[in-house]
């Protein structure tokens, strides 16, 4: 997986999720697509949804969807759960420690499902 | 020493110039100012302002031991004693002063020394071995420090001065005498208004004989009685010099050849001479800055401000001290009895301090010399800035008012905001940091009390702003977060942060508010996973690799066989690594995030519940054997421990509490390590609190002694109530107890003597909390909701496949971490 930010307008394939009433409230979770882990996050007080790859490369493990989301300055942020690594989730930058960028997607919502989008 | 502080300043600002020293002395550059140090312990080597290497390091080349003889300006060549020779684009002489005495017949006979350097000091020690009465020719300041050394020999001192007064450049008549007699009463003799003449004896000293006829019998006479520069190669090599010896120099330290630079002691400018090292240092930054073309310092002249410590009496002298200034109005405060004499020269129109003296009590040097220094306006009643009850509080209050501007450290140029700044946006916390990154208090040492007031009232300023707000979306204390859920009674983060914060929160005021609401409703936190921490969101240690950790409580370390082996069978059957913990209980490893609520169910069927090893919780009450079966124990410590923690278990803190309860004195629970410990005595319990381990480990203090079990019940319910209430976020008891003001008596008096009316409703409060208890993993099993929370993926029922496992001593392990 490279490390990139997916814009929209370059999305060529929207995979299906799962259902949004089944994500957590706040809070994210793990989808499969094909042989990748990809986390996503339900903001729901904003009504906004966001997705990242569920590697965290402090220490190479597969945690993001278990971390907690928040903001740095209206900022959109994850804190990996294992050290604590924030990382926005607009630009995949991490914001507190010197770690590599995290690749980030676009997700819509649509008919109540949840979709991830992919440029193949 | 200038000398030297050229060296580092020239180095920190180049490494392109090449840098070359040539000194007298065997030895490179050590503190002169320290140098009576050496009579009371201090070897050379303390000395050393840098040693040897650092030389090497900075790539300057180092001789020592080599005079230079002769300066040849026309070809920029210098030639030493031993015939080296060597050349330069730039020559800087800081070759400093040396003892200068007044014409003494005599003065070849043995044991007549100078104070100057440390082969000086050497013979003064060698030879103050053989005799038992010594006296110091000189009453200024470098002979009172002889004076000391020789004291510290355990000789009879006497000093001998020329002029009416001690130290005549810095303290007046009035503060002489008040110094004499303090002087007097540590044992020195002082002779002032005696001029000597000649020095007697058969080939070694016998006496000193005055002008006036007296003679005073001495073994050993140490000349401190003045320095003269040394200025010998100047005027061999035709450079100006005063008539009074010294080089002149302009306001950039330029001698009358423009490749050739004066600092420090043998430089003479405007007249004067500053054998002071603040001065001396600010000419070595003014010529560093020139060499590297900054022409925008210029020195002209400098505050010859001084305080000192001599022989235990404190000397400060600032400003004008003789009150020389047109219009000066002195006052003045002598009190001969306690040693004491103060005098402030005020401005005619009383608005400022010009100058002042203290002798005795110097407390107030600090503050003074910024108010001359900085104009800050005088109070309307001058005097009682020098009389009246003037404590070191009232210092503390003045360094708070100093603008950022004021300087602070005057051998280095520090400021008030230079010192802030580094506590403030370099997270500076020590006066050793403050030290390292800006050098104040290094040069003479006197602003340090300053310094360390002004760490302290910034650190206190930080430490208000810190404990005030939770993070950037909530502008309260945790403390005041608690009162206010309790009050408006919010039952959820989202509630809590539409009312009183702002965006969306963090990673650090969720747990604390997931915290307080389980502290404060013991309801189900997995009701609102997302804002758990990272353990408490799926009730599990997270380990290594993404698995997690199963803990069933094992209250008071007791469990049947038919348990032991039900936790076996269960681990064995989902193939997870097992160990015993410190707090007495199994730990079982390497569960998947989808078994776990699988382990609980039948945890849970074999009677387990949950042991909150992954909470801000309560955690265990170790217990030894006690008297049930143990020879030594005087009371059943197991059965209370396995009371206290079946009372408790569940409850949700500021931070993990541990427990324990020994059966006697012998402590083999180590309950004195614990947040709250108790110990059997014969009549009852000794309660113990606030004890810590980790990496600051604490041991407990004792609270109360010889209570029944209802009353120690009773205290540790309100003790723990009264830490869930206060404690900041994330503070152990122990710490807890340390930032309390009042520290173990207060909290003493708050829970056992009850003085703040709080005891009762401490107890119900925790009452309550407990009746709320229920097994957070049961409920978990017993809900198909909360069990569908706990799969790793949301869209398939597929494992990580990336976990890995390897084999150690028989049972698994996650494989090392992945290296990048």
């Amino acid at each position: 997986m490279m490390e990139k930010v997916t814009n929209s307008s370059d999305v060529r394939v929207w995979y299906k999720a799962a259902r949004a009433q089944d994500f957590p409230q706040d809070g994210g979770a793990c989808v499969k697509v094909k042989n990748m882990q990809i986390a996503v996050f339900n903001f729901s007080r904003r009504n906004e949804w966001y997705a990242c790859q569920n590697l965290c490369p402090h220490k190479m493990q597969m945690a993001l969807s278990r971390g907690m989301i928040g903001s740095l300055e209206g900022e959109p942020k994850v804190a990996c759960p294992f050290h604590k690594k924030n990382f926005s989730l607009r630009s995949g930058e991490c914001l507190n420690a010197e770690e590599e960028k995290i690749s980030i997607f676009p997700v819509k919502v649509e008919d109540g499902f949840v979709y991830i989008g992919f440029t193949e | 020493m200038v000398g030297y502080k050229f060296c580092e300043k020239l180095r920190s600002q180049s490494r392109e110039i090449e840098l070359i020293v040539y000194g007298e002395e065997p030895r490179p550059a050590y503190d002169r100012v320290r140098l009576s140090n050496y009579f009371s312990g201090a070897t050379a080597e303390d000395l050393l302002l840098a040693p040897a290497s650092w030389y090497v390091e900075n790539d300057i080349q180092l001789f020592t031991g080599e005079l230079v003889t002769e300066i040849d300006r026309q070809n920029k060549k210098i030639k030493t004693h031993s015939g080296k020779t060597d050349h330069y684009d730039y020559l800087v002489v800081a070759t400093g002063s040396g003892a200068f005495g007044p014409v003494l017949d005599g003065v070849e006979r043995h044991g007549v020394f100078v104070y100057r350097t440390i082969e000086d000091l050497n013979q003064i020690i060698g030879y103050g071995k053989q005799i038992k009465k010594a006296a110091v020719l000189g009453g200024g300041l470098l002979g009172l420090e002889a004076a000391k050394a020789l004291l510290d020999l355990g000789l009879e001192t006497h000093v001998v001065e020329f002029a009416q007064r001690l130290m005549p450049r810095q303290i007046d008549e009035a503060g002489s005498v008040v110094l004499a007699y303090r002087l007097s009463q540590l044992g020195l003799t002082i002779h002032t208004g005696k001029s000597a003449k000649k020095i007697a004896g058969n080939g070694k000293i016998e006496a000193l004989e005055f002008a006036d006829g007296s003679a005073l019998s001495v073994e050993m006479l140490v000349i401190s009685a003045g320095i003269r520069p040394r200025d010998e190669l100047a005027k061999s090599c035709g450079l100006e010099v005063h008539e009074r010896g010294g080089i002149l120099v302009d306001n950039y330290l330029r001698t009358n050849d423009e490749h050739i630079f004066a600092i420090g002691e043998v430089a003479v400018h405007n007249d004067m001479v500053y054998g002071l090292i603040a001065p001396g240092y600010d000419m070595a930054d003014i010529v560093v800055k020139h060499l590297l073309d900054d022409s925008s310092r210029q020195f002209i002249g400098f505050d010859m401000s001084t305080k000192l410590k001599l022989i235990g009496v404190d000397v400060g002298s600032f400003g004008d001290p003789f009150g020389e200034t047109p219009g000066s109005i002195p006052i003045a405060f002598q009190d001969k009895r306690n040693g004491v004499y103060k005098r402030i020269n005020i401005s005619e129109d009383g608005k400022y301090l010009l100058g002042g003296i203290l002798i005795g009590d110097a407390s107030q040097y600090n503050l003074f010399h910024q108010m001359m220094v900085n104009k800050i306006p005088l109070p309307s009643q001058p005097e009682t800035l020098i009389i009246g009850l003037q404590g070191k509080a009232e210092e503390g209050a003045g360094v708070k008012s100093l603008p950022g501007t004021a300087q602070i450290c005057s051998c280095e140029n520090v400021s008030k905001g230079d010192l802030v700044f580094q506590v403030t946006e370099k997270g500076v916390t020590s006066i050793d940091e403050l030290k390292k990154n800006t050098k104040a208090c290094t040069g003479c040492g006197g602003c340090t009390p300053m310094v360390n007031d002004i760490l302290k009232f910034t650190l206190e300023s930080l430490g208000h702003r810190i404990k005030k707000r939770l993070c950037e979306h909530f502008d309260y204390s945790r403390q005041e977060l608690y009162d206010i859920i309790k009050v408006r009674g919010f039952k959820s983060f989202d509630g809590l942060l539409d009312a009183y914060g702002k965006g969306d929160g963090c990673e650090i005021c969720k747990p604390v508010v997931a915290s307080l609401l389980a502290s404060i409703w013991n309801e189900l936190i997995v009701k609102q996973d997302t804002i758990q921490d990272t353990n408490d969101r799926f009730l599990a240690n997270i380990q290594r690799g993404g698995t997690y950790s199963v803990v069933p409580r094992i209250a008071g370390g007791e469990i049947t066989p038919a348990k032991l082996m039900a936790i076996g069978r269960i681990a064995q059957k989902y193939n997870l690594y097992t160990k015993i913990t410190g707090g007495q209980r199994i730990d079982m490893f390497g569960a998947r995030v989808d078994q776990l609520p699988e382990i609980w169910e039948e945890l849970i069927d074999e009677g387990f519940e949950s042991g909150h090893a992954y909470g801000k919780a309560l955690r265990t009450i170790k217990s030894c054997v006690g008297s049930t079966w143990c020879r030594y124990g005087v009371q059943d410590a197991v059965s209370f421990a396995i009371f206290i923690e079946d009372r408790y278990k569940g409850l949700r803190a500021p931070h993990k509490i541990k427990g324990a309860v020994s059966g006697c004195i012998r402590e083999c629970a180590e309950a004195q390590s614990k947040d709250f410990g108790v110990i059997a005595t014969e009549k009852g319990w000794n309660l113990f609190v606030c004890g810590n381990g980790g990496s600051r480990p604490q041991h407990a203090k004792l609270f109360v002694t010889d209570v029944d079990s209802n009353t120690c019940i009773k205290l540790i319910d309100r003790f723990l109530m009264f830490y869930i209430k206060t404690a900041d976020p994330l503070t152990r008891t122990a710490t807890w107890l340390n930032k309390m003001e009042g520290g173990l008596e207060y909290l003493r008096d708050v829970i056992v003597n009850d003085s703040l009316g709080i005891g009762e409703e401490l107890e119900r409060e925790m009452k309550e909390l407990i009746a709320h208890y229920h097994c957070e993993w049961k409920k978990v099993v017993e809900d198909p909701e909360l069990r569908s929370k706990f799969k790793h993926f949301i869209n398939a029922e597929d494992t990580d496949e990336t976990l890995e496992f390897t084999d150690l001593r028989g049972q698994k392990m996650p494989v090392d971490w992945n290296r990048k």
